[in-house]
C-alpha cells in the first residue's frame, strides 16, 4: 500500500523553516510520504501542489504574523475549487487568532512547544492512517 | 614531585575514595554533556587547563583577545543596549524608538518587514499580506526620513537588520543624512549584509550566491573608503543557532563565512586585509546554557584573532578584534508560561555580558506569541540595566577567566570549531559549501536531533517537558495597526508620481549597465538610484532582471 502523502508548506515571504523541516522529517519517519514545498509559497501554489500530488493533508507553517490573510486566502481558494483536504496550521499564532483560524475551517492549530507525537497522532487521525 | 603530579595523585585519590563510593550510594540523576555532545566531567582542576597563560589568554585588549577586546572593558564603557524593534509604518516605529531611548536604550536596531527585506514595494501582490508585520515598511527615502524624525543620527548608532537589500537601505540612510546636511563620513552603525547566512539559515535572499557575494562585498569595499566609522557587515551566527545549530556549528559556520568574505574582498578589490577588517563585525545568539555560551564567546574571539593574523597576515590590532552583538535566543522562548521567559533571557543576557559582548538585545517574554508590547520590551531593557548597574558582574574584566571548567570548555569549543572550519576549507570555502547544501543539511540534522532530545526529556524545558500547566497564557499581545499598510502603499505611489522622471531613468539605466558588467562597484549606482527616489522594488527589480533569482533545493 502506498504511503499517504502530506504537503508541508511555508506560506508567504517568511524564511524561518526550522519547524516546517523538523515536522516534515518527523512525519516521514512516522511513515508518511512528505512533500516539503520549500519557502515563499503562495496559497494557490500550495493548493496546486496538493492537487497534483493527491495529498491527504496540508500542513502550513507561518511565523510572520500574516497567517490570517494567507490562510484565509488558502481556505477561500480551496472552497472555490472544491478541494477538500484537512489543513493544519503551525507557527507563532496568538491564541485569539487560533479560534478565528478554526472557524475558517482549519482542522487544528499548533503553537511552539507542541510535542511531535501529538502532531503525528492528529495527522494519523485526519488522514485515516493506522 | 612537581605540583601537577601532586594534584594528579590527590585527584585520583579523591575519585577513588570519595567520589565513586558516593556515586554508588547516590547515582547521578542524569547524563551530563554539552549541547554539542561532549561529556562533562564532575569536576575540573588545573589538570584540565593548558599551562600557557600568555599565549592562550593574555590580557584584555591584547592578542589573542580571549579575555576581551578592550583593555578596560565595561569599567570604561558599557555595552550598547540595543533592542531590535520595528513594525507597521515608520511613524509607529519612530514612536517606539523615542520611547525606548527615553527608557535608557543607547542604540537603535531596525527590524524591517519582509517585503523591504526582499526588495518588494508594499503594493506588490506578494508583499501585501506582510506589509509592516514583522518589521517596519521602508520602501523609499521619505519613509527612512520619518523613521529617524527628531533622532540625531550623528550621535546614535543604528543597526539595520537587512541583507539582500542592504545596499538600498544604507543608500537611503546616507541620502537622509545628506538631506540634513550631515557628512556621510560621520555615520556610525551597522548593516547586517551577510548573505551567506541567508542562504544557510534565514532564507531572505534574492539573487544567486555568486552575484549576492559581489553585492555584499562591493558594499564593504565602498564603505571602507567612504564611511570609515561604518560596519558594512555583521557576520551572523545567530540565525544558524535559531535554525537549530549547536554552539560549535554556530561558531564554525560564522568564522567560515568571515573567511569567505575576507577572501572575496581581497581578491575582488585587491585590498589589504588591514584596509577593511576593522569594519567587520559579528552577531551571535545566547541560549540559556550559561557556561557553554560564555566559553563560546571567548573561543570566538581567540579563533578570529588567530585566523586574521595567521591566515590573512593582518598586522593591525584592530583587524584582529572580534566585535560582536548578541541577541538572546528567540527559539528558546516558550509560548507556555511566557513569564518564565524573563528568567531565561536574564541568564542568556548574563552569558553575553560575561562573554564580553559590545552590544546586546534581550528578547521580550511575549515573543513566542507576537511582537513585543511597550511593557514587555521595557522589561527586556530593564534586564540589561539590572545586569549592568546592580549585579556587579561588570566590576572585573572576564570574571570567569581562569575557571578550570570555563577554560576547558573554551578550549574544547575551539578544537571542535576548527574541525568544521577545516572541512569547509576542503570543500573550497563557504560559497561552494552553500551551493552543495552542506551547512543547511548539518543544521537541519542538529535541529531534528535537538527536538528528539526535548521529546525524550534529555533536554529540560520548563513548561514544555517539565512542570507543564494546562492553562492558556493570558497576556496582552501587540497588534500591528492595519492602517499602517495603506499609509505605506499611498506613500510609495506618491513618490513614484512626484519625482524627477529624467534623473530617475538615467540612474536606473546606469545601474543596469553596471550590474551587467563585472568590474565596477555596484554600490555607488544603487546610491544614485536611491537619491533619484527609486524605490526598493525598482532597484532590486533591476538587479533581479540582470542577475536572476535563486531557487534553492528544499532540504529537510
Amino acid at each position: 500500500m502506498p504511503k499517504p502523502k502530506i504537503i508541508i508548506a511555508k506560506l508567504g515571504l517568511d524564511g524561518h523553516d526550522r519547524g516546517a523541516k523538523v515536522i516534515a522529517r518527523a512525519l516521514a519517519e512516522a511513515g508518511f510520504e512528505v512533500v516539503y514545498t520549500g519557502i515563499r509559497q503562495t496559497p494557490s501554489q500550495v493548493i496546486e501542489t496538493a492537487i497534483q500530488e493527491d495529498a491527504k493533508l496540508i500542513g502550513v507553517s507561518i511565523l510572520s504574523g500574516s497567517h490570517m490573510e494567507l490562510v484565509g486566502e488558502l481556505m477561500k481558494i480551496m472552497r472555490e475549487r472544491g478541494v477538500n483536504i484537512p489543513v493544519l496550521v503551525g507557527g507563532i499564532i496568538p491564541p485569539e487568532d487560533r479560534d478565528a483560524l478554526l472557524k475558517m475551517g482549519v482542522a487544528a492549530v499548533y503553537g511552539p512547544g507542541t510535542p511531535l507525537r501529538e502532531i503525528i497522532d492528529i495527522v494519523k487521525k485526519l488522514v485515516g492512517a493506522s | 614531585m612537581g605540583n601537577t603530579e601532586k594534584i594528579k595523585e590527590k585527584y585520583d585519590e579523591w575519585v577513588r575514595e570519595f567520589l565513586l563510593p558516593t556515586l554508588k550510594k547516590i547515582p547521578e540523576w542524569r547524563k551530563f554533556a554539552t549541547l554539542f555532545g561532549i561529556d562533562i566531567k564532575p569536576l575540573y582542576t588545573p589538570l584540565d587547563v593548558r599551562d600557557d597563560y600568555l599565549s592562550t589568554l593574555g590580557f584584555p585588549g591584547e592578542y589573542p583577545f580571549t579575555r576581551g577586546i578592550y583593555p578596560s572593558m565595561y569599567r570604561s564603557r558599557l555595552w550598547t543596549f540595543r533592542e531590535y524593534s520595528g513594525f507597521g509604518s515608520p511613524e509607529d516605529t519612530n514612536r517606539r524608538y523615542k520611547f525606548l531611548i527615553s527608557q535608557g536604550q543607547t542604540g537603535l536596531s531596525v527590524a524591517f518587514d519582509l517585503p523591504t527585506q526582499l526588495g518588494l514595494d508594499p503594493d506588490h501582490e506578494l508583499a501585501y499580506p506582510e506589509v509592516g508585520k514583522v518589521g517596519v515598511s521602508i520602501p523609499e527615502v521619505a519613509s527612512m526620513s520619518i523613521l529617524f524624525d527628531n533622532i540625531d543620527i550623528r550621535k546614535i548608532t543604528t543597526s539595520f537588520t537587512i541583507n539582500a537589500t542592504a545596499a538600498e537601505i544604507l543608500a537611503m540612510y546616507i541620502t537622509v543624512a545628506e538631506s540634513r546636511g550631515i557628512d556621510k563620513a560621520v555615520l556610525d552603525g551597522t548593516i547586517q549584509n551577510d548573505i551567506l547566512k541567508e542562504f544557510i539559515a534565514r532564507n531572505l535572499y534574492i539573487y544567486p550566491p555568486l552575484h549576492s557575494m559581489r553585492y555584499t562585498t562591493d558594499i564593504i569595499a565602498y564603505t571602507s573608503k567612504n564611511l570609515p566609522k561604518w560596519h558594512p557587515i555583521s557576520i551572523s551566527g545567530y540565525h544558524f543557532r535559531e535554525a537549530g545549530a549547536t554552539a560549535v556549528q554556530e561558531l564554525a559556520f560564522t568564522l567560515a563565512d568571515a573567511i569567505e568574505y575576507t577572501n572575496w574582498v581581497i581578491n575582488r578589490w585587491k585590498m589589504n586585509v588591514d584596509d577593511f577588517a576593522s569594519g567587520l563585525s559579528f552577531f551571535f545568539a545566547a541560549t540559556t546554557n550559561l557556561f557553554e555560551e560564555v566559553a563560546k564567546f571567548r573561543a570566538a574571539r581567540r579563533l578570529y584573532a588567530r585566523i586574521m593574523r595567521e591566515r590573512f597576515g593582518a598586522n593591525k590590532s584592530e583587524s584582529m578584534k572580534m566585535k560582536f552583538h548578541v541577541q538572546t535566543s528567540g527559539a528558546a522562548l516558550t509560548a507556555q508560561q511566557p513569564e518564565v521567559n524573563i528568567i531565561r533571557t536574564t541568564i542568556q543576557a548574563l552569558a553575553a555580558v560575561l562573554g564580553g559582548a559590545q552590544s546586546l538585545h534581550v528578547n521580550a517574554y511575549d515573543e513566542a506569541l507576537a511582537l513585543p508590547t511597550e511593557k514587555s520590551v521595557k522589561l527586556a531593557l530593564r534586564v540589561q540595566q539590572v545586569i549592568a548597574y546592580e549585579s556587579g558582574v561588570i566590576d572585573s574584566i572576564d570574571p570567569l577567566g581562569g575557571s578550570y571548567y570555563i577554560e576547558w570548555l573554551t578550549d574544547i569549543i575551539e578544537e571542535e570549531t576548527m574541525k568544521i572550519i577545516d572541512y569547509v576549507d576542503r570543500l573550497g570555502g563557504m560559497t561552494k559549501a552553500v551551493e552543495i547544501g552542506y551547512p543547511q543539511r548539518a543544521i537541519a540534522e542538529s535541529a531534528y536531533q535537538y527536538q528528539r532530545m526535548v521529546e525524550e526529556g534529555k533536554i529540560s524545558i520548563i513548561g514544555v517537558n517539565m512542570f507543564r500547566e494546562e492553562r492558556e497564557p493570558n497576556i496582552e499581545l501587540h497588534r500591528v495597526d492595519p492602517v499602517s499598510r495603506e499609509r505605506s502603499i499611498r506613500r510609495v505611489r506618491e513618490v513614484r508620481e512626484n519625482r524627477d522622471r529624467e534623473a530617475w531613468e538615467r540612474a536606473i539605466r546606469e545601474l543596469r549597465r553596471t550590474a551587467d558588467g563585472e568590474n565596477e562597484n555596484v554600490f555607488p549606482y544603487i546610491l544614485n538610484a536611491i537619491r533619484a527616489r527609486a524605490t526598493i522594488g525598482e532597484v532590486s527589480g533591476v538587479l533581479r532582471d540582470v542577475w536572476g533569482e535563486y531557487r534553492p533545493p528544499s532540504i529537510y
